[in-house]
């Protein structure tokens, strides 16, 4: 992709622990240009957030990028200096986290944190710091922002913590916005209302979005790709009509078969069997391969992303499932 | 609000009124004071008249009868030594012990935050680790032995530093203190730093805990995130969280500051209320003790109220839920 | 958290302790001090009590000095002849014995009470609770100062006096992590089952509570010995006649203006590395037992 505005290569994070090195992030590539929503898809411990820290610079102890390159606008992100990361982070390349009763600071108020934010990277008067803030508020639906600026988090419901939350993910107008789980602690009827909100800012403003989840339906209706993480590795990669629609990874059909949606009524529900690995010292070889059904003796060895189909989709596998018009009709409905 | 300080202030009094009578019950039992203050060559009348003189002569609950009449109006007996009011002693002597525990406390303050807070932000390195160690230190040092080891050091062997009393004070509206002068100060460090060492210790450990657990909280990951300086993210928000519960504990430590000056003063000499109550204890002056543990308990029991309030104040969480509340 | 091989909870607290160099060497000093007070009359040169050993003219000695017998008196003497190192000794062995003694009193009583507050709750638990809050807002030295007023000196009523200053800590952190176990599931249906309440808070809730209450009783060992040698110091500790370390110091008061600092320096120090090694074990049993570090 040549107008990619973020590109990630052979991303490798991992943490030494005392037990043994657990590889949360092995080996992950993708980019994404202007205006496109990428969907980082996985379970709980795929490294989807651990990718989106390393991309922030923002891996704790004993976490480390231990190899790969992350090109931001020319710039290699992991060997800037902490100083020049830091003027990029939420200025450039924002993110919004999951649970933002957690993230925003309980003892300051709203617009604090806003200004603080907009401060951090431009020197302006303080007025104009909250007119913006003031600004990015109604921009994402907040009604009567001046009240909610002099409030504190505790007072406002899960919802609207989560629009403050990208409201200041927005101040700076960023080029990149990581949004790591940002509807998960949310009602279902809330979730919807900041999907339809970042969709229409990321329009609006042309940012590229990478939403990290684990949700199908969600990127199914909002993402343009989509990535699927396993054990810390991307398995399967290109838009979502073809990974979604026609997924050729045995891991990305079992996600899509245990949608409850997907089982006719009386059915037993599908669903993979086996647990995620401990990333915990895992060797070489496909690390979903105790799992699957169409696993050989050559799935011991580490399977490359390799390109299969048209239109940019790779995939990471030694037996992928056939081909997409023979499975159109039971994917039918798959998400849309 | 109203509401919850009339209802603290109700339960002070009962706790101060308990108190009074476990005070009273409790010194009454100590030795025969009648013995001590009594020439033991004085014949049957003279002891009788100054039984009677000092009231030992009447049923205990007679003598608390009175003694709580009297305290209502600010006498609480005369001292069997002195022949003065009890009340006036222990006031005369109040601005000595208050002004040590208060410079004690703010050389633990000033230190002791932001050593623990460098321990906290950096808990592996040579730095964090000795202050640590040096905290430890601090509070397994018997505070009386390091009195006497300043004495000897700076006092002794070096002769930099006098070793006892507090020298002449200066007048601060109306009342003696040392800390306006030079020489008041020579005399005033020594006793201040060690009455301060222990709570030093505690304090660099109390800020050490607390900046490490809140660096692990998702606030500082998101301020980060936002691309905030290191300093604004360990001055302000770190900070903020941390200094709410310390300042709490710093308030509730006063009190036993004040309780622990008794120690320093009696090996400085300082000429504070601790070192009365040791000489009362020693002399069975009763009405000495008997006063001091009232006003103590007076004091401990608005420290705990102020302190309360305090928190309510301070923790915007606490603030909304009392004022809808 | 699983290795190879399965783990006792003893053996885990143990190999994380051991984790800290520090601590470990606490916990060899503790062990030699400990070791030293049980074999004081065998290690010391002088028995300092025996009034027929002490040669008044042998009195405030420097250390290093010889006795006109040729005994050498390694850290100088008092001044009533007696040997400091062998004062030393003998004094460890009262600290000591104060400290665990009145700490084992008061953990068994903060623990009857705390487990009878958090089995019985209502009013019962108020009461305890209450006065256990009240006593813990009040500085330990002064209630046992006015205490020791009252009752006067000896041993017995020093522990008594230091049991009062700490029961309320055991109790109080007894009922919160009985509290805790009251709630879990298996209490339910031990109850069902009509287990006596005995069996229940024995078998069942009592183990749970023991891990704080290690940590909290390692602590109060050491301050305990340090309030105790306080109130000596003071005057309302220990009678001459069982002189613990702070009664030690106490006698050397007088002398320091004149320079014969050995006679409080020296018990000083060995009150401060018996708190300390106390102190580094406890910190690091602290940080292992409490499970909220474990990231």
């Amino acid at each position: 992709m040549t107008d990619a505005v973020l590109s990630v290569e052979g991303l490798r994070t991992h943490f030494i622990t005392k037990a043994g090195v657990v590889k949360a992030v092995d080996d992950v590539s993708f980019s994404i240009a202007r205006g496109e929503v990428l969907g980082l898809v996985g379970e709980s411990g795929s490294g989807k957030s651990v990718t989106g820290y390393s991309i922030m610079g923002l891996v704790d102890a004993p976490g480390r990028i231990v190899a790969g390159r992350i090109m931001y606008r020319g710039d290699e992100l992991t060997a800037l200096e902490s100083e020049a990361m830091r003027q990029l982070r939420g200025n450039r390349i924002a993110m919004i986290f999951q649970d933002p009763m957690m993230t925003l600071n309980p003892v300051l108020t709203i617009e604090t944190q806003m200004v603080e934010a907009i401060l951090a990277h431009k020197r302006m008067r303080y007025d104009v710091a909250v007119a913006r803030a003031r600004a990015c508020l109604v921009q994402v639906g907040i009604a009567s922002p001046d009240a909610r600026l002099a409030a504190y988090p505790h007072q406002f419901s899960g919802g609207m913590r989560q629009r403050v939350a990208i409201a200041i993910a927005l101040l700076n107008v960023p080029d990149v916005i990581i949004a790591d789980e940002p509807t998960t602690a949310l009602d279902v009827t809330i979730q919807g209302q900041i999907l339809f909100e970042m969709q229409k800012l990321t329009r609006e403003t042309g940012a590229a979005l990478i939403w990290i989840t684990h949700d199908l339906s969600v990127i199914a209706g909002l993402a343009d790709r989509v990535c699927v993480m396993y054990a810390g590795r991307i398995v399967e990669q290109g838009t979502t009509a073809d990974v979604l629609g026609a997924p050729r990874h045995p891991y990305t059909r079992g996600l899509l078969d245990s949608v409850p949606g997907q089982a006719q009524e009386h059915e037993r529900l599908r669903n993979i069997p086996g647990m995620t690995p401990s990333l915990l010292d895992i060797g070489p070889g496909c690390a979903f391969r105790a799992r699957c059904a169409y696993a050989t003796a050559v799935c011991a060895q580490t399977p490359e992303m390799t390109p299969i189909g048209a239109d940019e989709h790779t995939l990471r596998c030694f037996h992928p499932l056939p081909a997409a018009d023979l499975f159109a009709a039971a994917t039918k409905g798959a998400g849309r | 609000m109203l509401v919850y300080v009339i209802r603290r202030s109700l339960q002070a009094l009962l706790v101060m009124f308990v108190m009074s009578i476990l005070v009273f019950v409790g010194v009454y039992a100590i030795g025969n004071p009648i013995d001590i203050l009594i020439n033991p060559l004085a014949d049957q009348i003279e002891r009788e008249h100054a039984i009677a003189a000092l009231g030992l002569d009447q049923p205990m609950w007679t003598q608390y009868a009175k003694f709580l009449a009297g305290a209502l109006h600010g006498d609480l007996g005369r001292s069997f030594v002195h022949s003065t009011p009890a009340l006036g002693l222990i006031l005369e002597r109040m601005p000595a012990t208050l002004e040590l525990a208060l410079i004690a406390m703010l050389i633990a303050i000033l230190l002791g935050i932001p050593l623990g807070l460098w321990a906290g932000l950096k808990p592996h390195s040579i730095a964090g680790r000795s202050i640590m160690a040096g905290s430890i230190l601090g509070f397994s040092l018997p505070t009386f032995w390091v009195g006497l080891m300043l004495i000897m050091v700076f006092s002794v062997m070096l002769g930099w530093l006098p070793s006892n009393g507090r020298g002449p004070t200066k007048d601060f509206f109306g009342v003696p203190v040392s800390f306006l002068s030079l020489e008041g100060w020579r005399h005033l460090i020594l006793p201040a730093i060690n009455l301060a060492l222990f709570k030093l210790a505690l304090l660099i450990r109390l800020t050490r805990s607390g900046t490490r657990e809140a660096l692990l909280q998702d606030y500082v990951k998101f301020a980060r995130a936002k691309g905030l300086s290191n300093a604004r993210v360990i001055g302000v928000h770190v900070l903020r969280n941390i200094l709410i519960p310390i300042v709490t504990i710093i308030g509730l430590e006063f009190g036993s500051v004040i309780a622990f000056a008794i120690v320093t003063e009696s090996v400085f000499a300082w000429p504070g209320m601790g070192k009365l109550l040791i000489d009362s204890i020693n002399l069975l002056d009763r009405p000495v003790i008997v006063a001091y543990l009232l006003i103590t308990v007076f004091m401990f029991i608005v420290i705990n109220l102020l302190v309360d309030l305090l928190y309510s104040m301070l923790d915007p969480r606490v603030r909304m839920a009392d004022s809808k509340g | 958290m699983t290795s190879a091989a399965a783990e006792t909870p003893f053996r885990r607290i143990a190999s994380d302790f051991a984790d800290s160099r520090i601590a470990v060497f606490g916990l060899a000093l503790l062990g030699l001090i400990v070791l030293m007070a049980i074999a004081a009359p065998l290690i010391s040169p002088q028995n300092p009590y025996d009034l027929a050993q002490l040669d008044v003219v042998d009195g405030r000695l420097p250390p290093g000095s010889v006795s006109a017998d040729g005994a050498t008196f390694w850290l100088g003497t008092d001044d009533q002849g007696r040997d400091m190192l062998s004062a030393i000794f003998y004094g460890l062995r009262i600290s000591l014995s104060v400290g665990v003694a009145s700490t084992v009193l008061a953990l068994a009583l903060g623990l009857a009470l705390g487990l009878t507050a958090a089995y019985f709750g209502g009013k019962i638990e108020t009461l305890i609770m209450r006065i256990a809050d009240i006593q813990l807002s009040f500085p330990a030295i002064l209630i046992a100062l006015i205490l020791l007023a009252v009752l006067g000196q000896g041993m017995l009523k020093i522990i008594a006096a230091l049991v009062a200053v700490q029961w309320a800590y055991y109790a109080r952190t007894v009922r919160s992590a009985a509290l805790v176990e009251k709630r879990r599931e298996y209490v339910e249906a031990a109850r069902c089952l009509a287990l006596t309440p005995a069996r229940i808070v024995f078998r069942h809730i009592l183990p749970n509570c023991l891990p704080p209450l290690i940590v909290v009783a390692t602590v109060q060992v050491a301050a305990a010995i340090a309030l105790e040698a306080t109130l000596s110091f003071l005057g309302l500790g220990l009678p001459i006649t069982e002189p613990s370390l702070g009664l030690l110091i106490a006698n050397g008061y007088q002398y320091l203006l004149s320079g014969k600092y050995w006679i409080s320096f020296f018990p000083g120090i060995a009150l401060l590395l018996t708190i300390f090694s106390i102190n580094l074990v406890a910190d690091q049993l602290r940080d292992v037992i409490n499970p909220r570090l474990q990231r």
